[in-house]
């Protein structure tokens, strides 16, 4: 089959195409019909193989002059195929990271990574959530006698913030992908050992998640916006506390709120909340081989550095925001996206209880908290066609 | 500081057009913060260097795909939970967009960020003159408080006439249900 390119330059010569168009049922690839065949204009004809010389004659009697755009067009079709590709034995068949996926395909999708890659991924469970649904994390590590040093990565402690998640599936997806043929990333995975929580606030994720009740029960959403874990107070009147208030770093002390109803209320107390106690416990106990801990939240596009709570600097400071700006200098040469680095009491606002820097304070030299894109525009409803450049340019 | 009176600042920034990425403006402005009287919007002055681009062709398919319609235009959830927004649409957040500056600017202060989240519903009002006017419920994130504010904006606007925002009014937190 062949697609032509005619530009019909006579009122006959459209008349003589819509007419060769309408007998031999060709199929018009541009415009879509034949009565938008114009003089003037482009038109894409595909013709079948059996019919390409009578219809070539034909142009030809009648003085229409003609290029041919595609002079095969199967083959055109079999090199835009995607082959069955062995070395993605790895990810799961057609999981789609540039999509957002609800928890349950999380779940799933941590058993199947783990399943299709069991030389390097483990999955582990760290503690349930208050509705008491499991946690779990995936442990990226390459077999060796020696113990490697840590670097912790949690996504999704706010449940509103869905790219963050998305980016914890896209890490592990591209790690798996590329440590065999990457140099850096091989070169990572000999000295350290990654530990992933895909979604930390799995309850308040799903929440969500949830449809609205009765009328058009398929695209409307109860609270897309939603931000706390769901904990129950004042005898269920009043759900959720933010997480990211409820760590044993100053509690309580500034930037929060002591109502529930408020979205950055800090809980009846440090590590009130389960999933908090579920994280905090983990990295405790492996503190002292942890190198690097990540938070991902949105929206922003800030690289923050300790501390939210006061505005004295940390002991390494100068290391934290050396590291930090070549980070933001390397995510900018991707797509050139800003991304502000400092720290938060300064440069954002004052907060007490933050994970970060928790983090920190027990003794983890380098605590950042990644605020991915956007800058407000889209804010916490980024569309799905931004995943993969946001990933893309983190990574 | 301005002894009594309040805080004032200088800025200068550059503006970007929204629909040409390239196009951009330079801009000076001043800001003052009032003191103590939370309730008064900060005072602004502004120039700008140069000329904003004009949208007149733009302003114009948009006013004639409005009055064309045979009913009052009715919208939900711009956008939508996974961030879209059908083509048809975009104007109709982008009016929200503006109007809501207005409505951000009349409630600030120096401890407030604001931006405007998500339309959760939009109601076309018919009008006898030749103005369009919209009834919009929205969602505005505030940065610091981290909080969701339901608010009702009614806007007014005619492609040879600036946006106004007739009438708003801070909603009830479960408004938005």
């Amino acid at each position: 089959d062949q697609v032509l390119h005619i530009v019909p330059e006579t009122f006959q010569q459209v008349q003589h195409l819509q007419h060769l168009c309408s007998t031999l049922l060709l199929d018009l690839w541009k415009p879509l019909l034949p009565e938008d065949i114009w003089a003037g204009e482009d038109l894409h004809i595909r013709v079948p193989a059996p019919l390409v010389q009578d219809v070539k004659d034909s142009l030809d009697q009648h003085m229409i002059s003609y290029k041919v755009l595609i002079p095969d067009v199967q083959e055109l079709v079999d090199q835009s195929t995607p082959r069955e590709r062995s070395s993605h034995r790895q990810v799961p068949e057609g999981y789609v990271y540039t999509q957002y996926h609800s928890m349950e395909e999380i779940y799933q999708w941590m058993t199947q990574i783990q399943k299709s890659n069991s030389e390097l991924v483990t999955q582990h469970y760290l503690g349930k959530t208050i509705e008491n649904r499991t946690m779990y994390y995936l442990k990226i590590s390459q077999p060796s006698d020696r113990t490697k040093k840590i670097i912790w990565m949690d996504c999704g402690i706010h449940a509103r913030e869905w790219i963050s998640p998305a980016f914890c599936q896209w890490f592990v997806k591209e790690i798996l992908q590329n440590y065999k043929s990457d140099p850096k990333i091989s070169r990572f995975l000999q000295n350290l050992d990654l530990y992933i929580l895909p979604v930390l606030n799995i309850d308040g994720y799903i929440y969500s998640w949830e449809k609205a009740s009765s009328e058009n029960p398929g695209t409307r959403l109860k609270d897309r916006l939603w931000r706390k874990n769901r904990s129950p107070h004042m005898n269920g009147t009043c759900y959720g506390t933010d997480l990211n208030r409820n760590f044993n770093s100053s509690w309580g002390s500034i930037g929060v709120s002591y109502n529930c109803s408020s979205e950055i209320f800090c809980g009846s107390g440090p590590e009130s909340e389960p999933e908090t106690r579920a994280v905090a416990q983990f990295i405790e106990r492996k503190k002292s081989d942890i190198l690097c801990y990540l938070t991902i939240h949105s929206y922003g596009q800030y690289i923050l550095t300790p501390y939210g709570s006061t505005t004295k600097p940390p002991s390494n400071s100068e290391e934290l925001m050396y590291v930090a700006k070549k980070a933001a200098a390397a995510l900018m040469g991707k797509y050139g996206t800003s991304y502000e680095v400092g720290p938060t009491s300064l440069i954002l606002y004052k907060n007490s209880g933050s994970s970060r820097d928790w983090a920190h304070m027990i003794g983890i030299p380098f605590s950042y908290t990644f605020e991915l894109r956007d800058k407000g525009t889209h804010g916490f409803v980024l569309p799905h066609d931004q995943i993969q450049p946001t990933c893309e340019e983190t990574m | 500081d301005i002894d009594d009176v309040g805080h004032k600042y200088h800025l200068e920034l550059v503006l970007e057009d929204v629909l040409d990425k390239d196009s951009t403006v330079n801009c000076t402005a001043e800001v003052l913060y009032h003191l103590g009287n939370k309730n008064l919007p900060p005072d602004v002055q502004f120039t700008i260097e140069g000329e904003l681009k004009n949208a007149d062709e733009a302003d114009n398919i948009f006013y004639n795909q409005i009055k064309s319609l045979e009913k009052e235009l009715v919208a939900e959830n711009i956008p939508d939970s996974h961030g879209n927004v059908p083509p048809e649409m975009e104007p109709i957040r982008l009016l929200a967009w503006v109007a809501s500056g207005y409505v951000i600017w009349q409630n600030s202060t120096e401890n407030t960020k604001f931006q405007l989240a998500q339309i959760k519903h939009v109601k076309q009002v018919k009008r006898s003159d030749e103005y369009l006017e919209f009834d919009y419920r929205i969602l505005l994130h505030e940065m610091v408080s981290q909080e969701i504010i339901p608010w009702q904006m009614t806007v007014l606007w005619h492609p040879q006439h600036s946006v106004q925002v007739t009438q708003d009014s801070r909603q009830p937190k479960h408004a938005s249900e």
